[in-house]
């Protein structure tokens, strides 16, 4: 059995939508080097629409599946229903990924959220703050630090 | 081009070992214990195995060579009996190093819950340890001293003939986990001063499951298995006997080779360590010489290595980042932190390691594949950035 789904390799191998972007609307930057993942999402937004979006990670494979994956998931859709993707929905797109890689997913749709919440915040746009990130790793998966 | 590069981890059995098995599996398929002619004659090939073995190893008598299931469970059984029999005398002191394999590095942790007195010597920036720091920690109530002989993920080789003389000179036990170092490098027993060696068969072209425990006659062991006489009582179960006959087998014939090869694969390894240290923000992890001749492990920063490893596999090169044993942990190595290596450059890591059949034109690939990827990552990677445009000089 190989380690990791054909989707997720192919979202690794072939990453969608990577890149920086120029005059992105929103820009929202998760995870640390420490942790060893950082993935940095870009989006577009024109009328409430995500048009486009582009990311940047460091990380494992799964790291860079997911992020790949999340960005296509959420290109042409509302601000509003881009803000409902959750790691569930990016690891189910994906066909599933290992439990010790779970993370990664988590971490992607935090991405998301935090390009949002920049997009928000750039524009004075009104929200619940308790829908983010909080940019503690730890709440949403743990290191064994010994 | 598929190119094997993972032989810390395993190595793929030899024609001769793998012939070896078969034989025993069809000639010596008695129980060594029993007293019948089919018993005795398995009886005698594992004699003979044994006796060579010892022999090889530098041993006295083949009775200080004890057969295990691997360099894990002869790690286990040494430190356990050292640190049982130490107590007895009041010691409970023991000595290792930070970048001991976690079939060490476990044992301690248990034994230090047990009430024992772990000290772990630092390895500095080179991956080496040395005998003077061995003996300004030995203390009257040290049971045993156990350092590697070469270390599995960065492949530093320690200065163990000269910890086993300090040893040896203090009245300490030594124990060293030589499962990388035996049939790669030249290890005497005798002439290394060692007390207790572990060594693994499938780590020189053997079979897996099969491993050595030597402890020098007069060594106390507690056995881990009980439940029969077999390996003089001292650990129970039916012996392996096609592994154990195949892994002499395979022990031989890589001694006689060792000279050969090793001058082969160290002209491999070097051209890999210039080769690969061409590539900006990358490192050299371990000491630049003192190393066994088949690995080199590299850090490159602003990548991390699980992704390296699988374009590498995807372009026909199979590596690891780091120890195999890890792999399913998210934790950076424990070895290259270790070397002081920042969690987020010890992230970074790729292990080569070669074998006799490893040609050149394969080093000629790895040299031309692993630049490309790094570069590939490393341009998807949001941290590169700043480290290529000098904002950053580390990515701490």
């Amino acid at each position: 059995m190989a380690l990791y789904s054909e989707k997720v390799m192919d979202h690794f191998k072939n990453p969608r939508n990577v890149g920086k972007m120029e005059n992105a609307d929103g820009v929202g930057e998760v995870g640390n080097a420490k942790c060893g993942d950082i993935m940095k999402m870009y989006l577009k937004i024109e009328d409430g629409v995500i048009v486009d979006a582009k990311f940047n990670t460091f990380g494992c494979g799964s790291a860079i599946a997911t992020s790949s994956m999340a960005t296509e998931m959420i290109i042409g859709k509302t601000v509003d229903e881009a803000l409902t993707l959750s790691n569930k929905a990016v690891v189910e797109a994906l066909d599933g990924l290992p439990a010790n890689k779970i993370h990664c997913s988590v971490l992607a749709e935090e991405a998301v959220k935090a390009a949002i919440k920049d997009y928000y915040d750039k524009n004075g746009i009104a929200y619940d703050r308790e829908l983010f990130c909080d940019g503690n790793c730890a709440h949403c998966h743990a290191h064994d630090d010994e | 081009m598929y190119v094997y590069a993972d032989n810390a981890a395993t190595t793929k059995m030899s024609p001769t070992a793998i012939q070896a098995m078969t034989d025993a599996i069809e000639q010596y398929w008695g129980n060594p214990s029993s007293l019948h002619t089919t018993g005795q004659t398995a009886k005698e090939a594992l004699e003979a195995a044994r006796a060579e073995i010892a022999q090889l190893l530098g041993a006295e008598s083949p009775r200080e060579i004890y057969f295990t299931s691997g360099g894990s469970e002869a790690d286990n059984q040494a430190i356990l009996s050292a640190a049982q029999f130490g107590a007895r005398k009041g010691k409970k002191h023991i000595i290792s190093t930070k970048f001991e394999h976690h079939a060490v590095l476990h044992t301690l942790q248990k034994l230090q819950k047990q009430g024992y007195e772990v000290e772990l010597l630092d390895v500095h920036e080179t991956g080496i340890v040395t005998p003077e720091q061995v003996k300004n920690a030995l203390r009257p109530d040290t049971a045993l001293v156990t350092v590697m002989y070469a270390n599995n993920e960065i492949g530093t080789v320690q200065p163990i003939r000269e910890i086993g003389a300090v040893c040896r000179e203090a009245g300490v036990l030594f124990h060293t986990d030589a499962v990388q170092a035996v049939c790669h490098i030249p290890v005497s027993v005798r002439e290394d001063n060692i007390d207790m060696l572990s060594l693994s068969a499938h780590k020189f072209h053997g079979p897996k499951g099969i491993g050595v425990l030597y402890a020098r006659k007069g060594i106390l062991l507690r056995n881990l298995i009980e439940g029969g006489a077999q390996e003089r009582g001292k650990r129970a179960g039916t012996e392996n006997m096609p592994a154990i006959l195949s892994m002499a087998v395979a022990m031989r014939e890589e001694m006689a080779q060792m000279d050969a090869v090793t001058a082969k694969l160290t002209t491999m390894r070097d051209r890999l360590i210039e080769g690969l240290t061409k590539i900006p923000h990358s490192r050299l992890n371990g000491d630049r010489n003192q190393r066994v001749p088949a690995t080199v492990n590299f850090c490159f920063e602003g990548i991390e290595g699980e992704a390296l490893l699988l374009m590498l596999d995807a372009e026909g090169i199979q590596a690891s980042s780091g120890s195999a044993c890890t792999s399913g942990s998210l934790d950076p190595s424990h070895v290259l932190l270790a070397l002081g290596l920042p969690h987020e450059v010890a992230h970074g890591s790729l292990r080569l390691s070669i074998d006799a059949e490893t040609t050149d034109d394969e080093i000629t690939h790895i040299l031309t594949v692993v630049p490309r990827v790094v570069s590939y990552l490393r341009n998807m990677s949001p941290v590169w950035e700043a480290l290529e445009n000098g904002e950053k000089e580390h990515l701490i």
